[in-house]
């Protein structure tokens, strides 16, 4: 705009909106250059050494894609990457969905009884990640947790099933705490965005006769569409950060390996494998190309609507 | 806007501290030798002492213990002006501690643990210091012969001094044995059972009580010297070659008795357990029997604090040998001692090498034998008679009994660490009902493949 | 259309009896925390749940404080060590003291100053991304964005390197400072500061306020409700990280309370009422933070997220 009315000055004024637009930027960005930026470079320039964590140098001896192609074919790594996409594409809707209808529930309710149920969803986020993954540890216990004693005491079982230890249930046991430590902010963030739909649109297409949940569907849902790409995206990080619960629960065992744990793994565990960094490192830039194109999607169905 | 001016105040500070650390005046002594040291506090106490060194300690009997470390420590420090700043390290997640202060070069001076850890990898890899002078003839006339075996590397450096051993063994809950009727299976004498006494025993366990008594757990590598132990000893098949060069746990022997564990209802495979899990279980009264166990386990009280050598009902536990077809178990050794990181400081080497001394060869090693609940690696040390400085602990002199059974220490073959978690990860594959065989060999190449790479 | 009454009625009741019981769920992790916690010996063990303790004993607390003990405090100088040969410069140390509270201080101190610098950062950069139309915005933006999901796993070798070249492992600035450098507080504050009315900032431009005046007394006020988001979220970010936390704390005097009890859960022998009080200790603080500014949370994340 102000470009536009002062012709003559754009260039001056141009100036000056970059020198104060990266003057303000500068602290914030010392922090994304020096601690996300710089290290990422050099992950994606390691990636294609044989860097390792006896070699003194930052760099060992370039080695092209090999790392890359490597990968491809291990088995563990591949493993690691579907249950890491297994996480994210069941966590991500069901938190989605799960919290929409929580707070389609909740959003009419009075004021006391809304914040009381946001709190309660909300717990399982600030009891601290480490606090919650200890406490489930216990609930799961294969011989004195409460799942086993419960489902036994009604029937539904009749052998103790090994929560964390059997591939067939650790993944999701998993998935699940994570889910009941994701859904919290999502349900805030509905019940506000239910609350804010126009009240109009909605009588006016009762009126045309719609049932509700062709209100719901055309009205509510389109109009709530940035809330749920936002909620998309926060998910989709929280989803990726599911180290603790991995590292604490089953070191990636029975079926639950996690690219972000293998590559802790490769890096410091104690075998023979351990302290390759180059690998682990492409692991990571392999990692971060799935999630940037991930990303790229969200935000790309975020323009188009 | 009170408020808002105050943080900002606030992060301005911050900044400024944070900022004006990077360069500015500060009389910059010398970075003379290094900047590898151990970055961890100084010891405030102690501002004049001869010098300091960081000693990074796995849980060793009571070596874990803050109060039991610090007792000898203090001692050593009032003895020598060196002072000593321990870190404890758990077996979860210890090695990836260690390994990740060696990659920010900050690497404690001293570590205690075993061979295995000491010598096939980190010595190895050449992080540690040689501490073959440190033995003379009257030394290695005095030290356990195979723990100076194991201490020393293929390239003859010894990378660990050795201060105590142990034989790894099983546990068993007397009282809910006799309840089963399957006390008449143990020979509590000896300490010592046969493998068709183990059948019979969790055959009658499992009939008595309808649950599994036993488990193989293989969550991960922690304890897992007890699960070989017992498939080895079960039909009396090896681990690895008595040259310490390849692994041979796919002997059919082993099969066999993995074979025969899968097909026991009263033995499960667990991969929600480690060892120490499995102990708490045990101490429970949930499961009859432990098979990640020693004599400092003995002697230590459970979470539950009922006492020493009870569950947490106070039933009864006595430890046993490792089930064996003729009834002689070939037990897993356990050795301990300290290595010194190399961190190209040679005051902080020497002063290391005080500490070990100090420690493993002098008269004060009668107490750090006994703060680990071990036995000492050596007869003597400096004129001091070790190998009956337990003649007053009943429970202990019990367990000497064991000690005979001591088997090869084959924990210092090439590929070690490695190899633990192909035996872990094979334990959860047959858990879960694959081919054992099958499985056995695939695990048992991939452990092979480390060993030659 | 009364079908239509009676059957939404039914619903109604059964959504709400549903969401009592998922209330119910979701509450009992952290009832079984601190019941656990004041829980003895014996309920802790028994193979059959307790479900209320039999009695209340502080034995775990007693446990967990006897734990380990560390100065209460020590105060370095920052980046003390460059000029001491690598190591901390030491200012001042405290008391020795149980492990436990060093742990607590840690982590809320960690915490409070990685939600300061963050918010602060985040609020000047947002809003310049957001109201400055300065050479390669749109090119920044996008590599914000592509940033924000990275698990930091990603970048563990090269950050623990850096960390340690500038002398700062095993120290929480190790943890502070990624957890400020990761974009999404920048992207948050630039959702919020789009709705600040140019009009507005080019009349205290015409009336020639300075451009810190202006972000300090025209868009500061504006934006506040976001900086309040900001603030928690940043704040249980930090104290949940337990990754960073484990990688880049070496030393028993240097963990945070999180970290801590994870130790503790990985020693032999594991003890469910100890860690249990160690999970209370643990997540206290963040609850309390929660409540308190709860009002100003779900105000200011609502605020952001809308305008997509």
């Amino acid at each position: 705009m102000a470009r536009q009315s002062h012709p003559t000055m754009s260039r001056a004024l141009q100036r000056r909106e970059n020198i104060s637009g990266y003057l303000f930027l500068l602290p914030s960005l010392i922090f994304f250059i020096g601690f996300v930026v710089i290290p990422m470079v050099i992950c994606i320039i390691t990636s294609l050494t044989d860097a390792n964590m006896h070699d003194q140098g930052m760099f060992g001896n370039f080695i092209g894609l090999s790392n890359f192609t490597k990968l491809m074919g291990d088995e563990t790594f591949l493993e690691a990457l579907k249950n890491t996409f297994i996480i994210v594409i069941v966590s991500v809707p069901a938190v989605c969905a799960f919290s929409l209808w929580v707070s389609s529930a909740i959003y009419k309710l009075s004021g006391p009884v809304l914040s009381a149920f946001r709190c309660i969803f909300y717990l399982p986020v600030v009891t601290g990640s480490v606090a919650v993954t200890v406490v489930w540890k216990w609930m799961y216990d294969n011989y004195t947790g409460i799942f086993n004693h419960v489902l036994k005491g009604a029937g539904i079982i009749d052998q103790n099933i090994n929560w964390l230890g059997d591939s067939k249930y650790a993944l999701w046991c998993i998935i699940l705490i994570l889910f009941t430590t994701s859904v919290g902010q999502p349900i805030v963030l509905y019940v506000s965005a239910l609350g804010n739909v126009d009240q109009t649109l909605i009588e006016a297409a009762e009126v045309d006769g719609a049932n509700s949940f062709q209100v719901f569907w055309k009205v509510k849902w389109a109009q709530m569409m940035p809330t749920t790409l936002y909620i998309l995206v926060i998910t989709t990080i929280n989803s990726f950060q599911c180290f603790a619960l991995i590292q604490l629960l089953t070191k990636g065992g029975a079926g639950t390996n996690t690219v972000m744990y293998h590559i802790y793994w490769t890096a410091f565990k104690l075998t023979e494998q351990a302290g390759h960094f180059g690998y682990a490192n492409a692991m990571g830039v392999v990692l971060a190309i799935f999630i940037g194109l991930l990303s790229a999607l969200q935000f790309k169905l975020a323009k188009e609507k | 806007m009170k408020k808002l001016l105050a943080i900002v105040l606030a992060m301005a500070m911050v900044m400024a501290l944070a900022a004006c650390g990077g360069k500015k005046d500060e009389p910059a002594p010398p970075a003379d030798d290094s900047k590898q040291e151990e970055p961890s506090t100084p010891d405030s106490q102690e501002p004049a002492a001869a010098g300091e060194l960081t000693l990074w300690t796995y849980p060793i009997g009571d070596w874990g213990k803050e109060e039991k470390v610090k007792a000898i420590t203090d001692a050593f420090t009032a003895d020598t002006g060196i002072s000593v700043k321990v870190e404890y390290l758990a077996y979860a997640d210890g090695d990836d501690k260690v390994n990740s202060a060696i990659t920010a070069k900050s690497a404690p001076d001293l570590i205690m643990e075993g061979p295995e850890r000491l010598v096939t990898n980190w010595g190895d890899k050449g992080y540690l210091v040689d501490l073959s002078d440190m033995f003379d003839d009257t030394d290695k006339g005095e030290i356990n012969e195979a723990a100076m075996a194991a201490c020393t590397h293929s390239n003859g450096a010894v990378y660990e001094y050795p201060l105590v051993i142990t034989a790894h063994c099983m546990a068993i809950n007397l009282d809910a044995f006799k309840a089963a009727g399957a006390d008449q299976y143990l020979n509590l004498d000896t300490h010592t059972w046969t493998t068709r006494d183990f059948i019979n025993a969790v055959e009658a366990l499992y009939a008595h009580f309808n649950a599994p008594v036993g488990a193989v757990y293989c969550k991960g590598q922690g304890g897992d010297q007890g699960t070989r132990a017992l498939v080895n000893n079960l039909y009396g098949g090896t681990f690895a070659t008595a040259s310490h060069d390849q692994y041979t746990w796919d002997d059919p022997k082993n099969i066999q008795a993995l074979e025969q564990l899968k097909s026991m209802p009263g033995i499960a495979f667990d991969a929600s357990l480690e060892g120490g899990d499995e102990i708490k279980v045990f101490y429970q009264g949930i499961l009859k029997m432990a098979f990640c166990w020693n004599i400092a386990q003995q002697l230590n009280p459970n979470q539950a604090d009922t006492g020493a050598g009870l569950t947490a009902n106070g039933e009864e536990i006595v430890f046993m040998g490792f089930p064996a077809d003729g009834g002689s178990p070939a037990l897993q050794g356990g050795i301990w001692g300290f290595g010194i990181f190399n961190n190209g400081d040679q005051a902080k080497i020497d002063n290391a090498k005080t500490f070990i001394k100090w420690m493993c060869d002098s008269e004060h090693t009668v107490d750090a034998v006994k703060t680990a609940n071990y036995f000492a690696a050596r007869s003597a040390a400096e004129g001091t008679d070790l190998s009956s400085i337990w003649a007053d602990n009943e429970i202990m002199n019990e367990y000497q009994i064991l000690m005979p059974y001591l088997g090869d220490y084959y924990q210092v073959t090439k590929g070690w660490a490695g190899a633990r978690t192909e035996w872990w990860t094979m334990l959860q594959k047959v858990g879960e009902g694959a081919d054992i065989a099958e499985t056995v060999a695939t695990y048992a190449a991939n452990a092979n493949a480390a060993a030659a790479g | 259309m009364k079908i239509e009454t009676g059957r939404g009625r039914a619903y109604k009741i059964i959504s709400i009896i549903i969401l009592v019981i998922l209330a119910f769920l979701f509450t009992f992790p952290l009832y079984w925390i601190v019941t656990g916690a004041f829980k003895n010996g014996a309920d802790i063990n028994a193979t059959k749940p307790i479900w209320v303790p039999t009695e209340w004993v502080m034995n775990n607390f007693d446990k967990l404080m006897k734990q380990r003990s560390v100065p209460l405090w020590e105060v370095y100088l920052p980046f003390g060590s460059f000029f001491n040969g690598g190591k901390k410069l030491l200012l001042t140390a405290g008391p020795e003291a149980p492990a436990a509270i060093r742990w607590l201080i840690n982590a809320v101190l960690m915490s409070v100053l990685a939600m300061l610098l963050t918010c602060l950062t985040a609020a000047m950069a947002g809003y310049a991304l957001a109201k400055k139309r300065f050479n390669g915005r749109a090119l920044l933006f996008s590599l914000i964005v592509c940033a924000m999901a990275l698990p930091k796993q990603v970048i563990l070798i090269p950050l623990l390197k850096e960390m340690s070249a500038l002398c700062l492992y095993d120290s929480l600035w190790a943890v502070i400072f990624p957890t400020v450098g990761w974009p999404f507080g920048v992207f948050l504050m630039k959702q919020f500061s789009e709705s600040i009315p140019g009009e507005i900032l080019e009349a205290t431009r015409i009336d020639g306020a300075s451009e810190l005046k202006t972000f300090s007394t025209v868009v500061m006020p504006m934006i506040k409700p976001g900086i309040g988001a900001l603030a928690i979220f940043t704040f249980i970010n930090c104290w949940n990280d337990y990754f960073m936390q484990l990688v880049m704390l070496a030393s028993g005097s240097n963990f945070t309370i999180p970290l801590g009890i994870a130790t503790l859960q990985a020693e032999t022998s594991v003890d469910n009422g100890l860690l249990m009080a160690g999970a209370t200790l643990a997540a206290a603080p963040i609850i309390i933070v929660f409540l308190i500014f709860q009002k100003y949370f779900t105000q200011g994340i609502t605020m952001g997220a809308v305008k997509g």
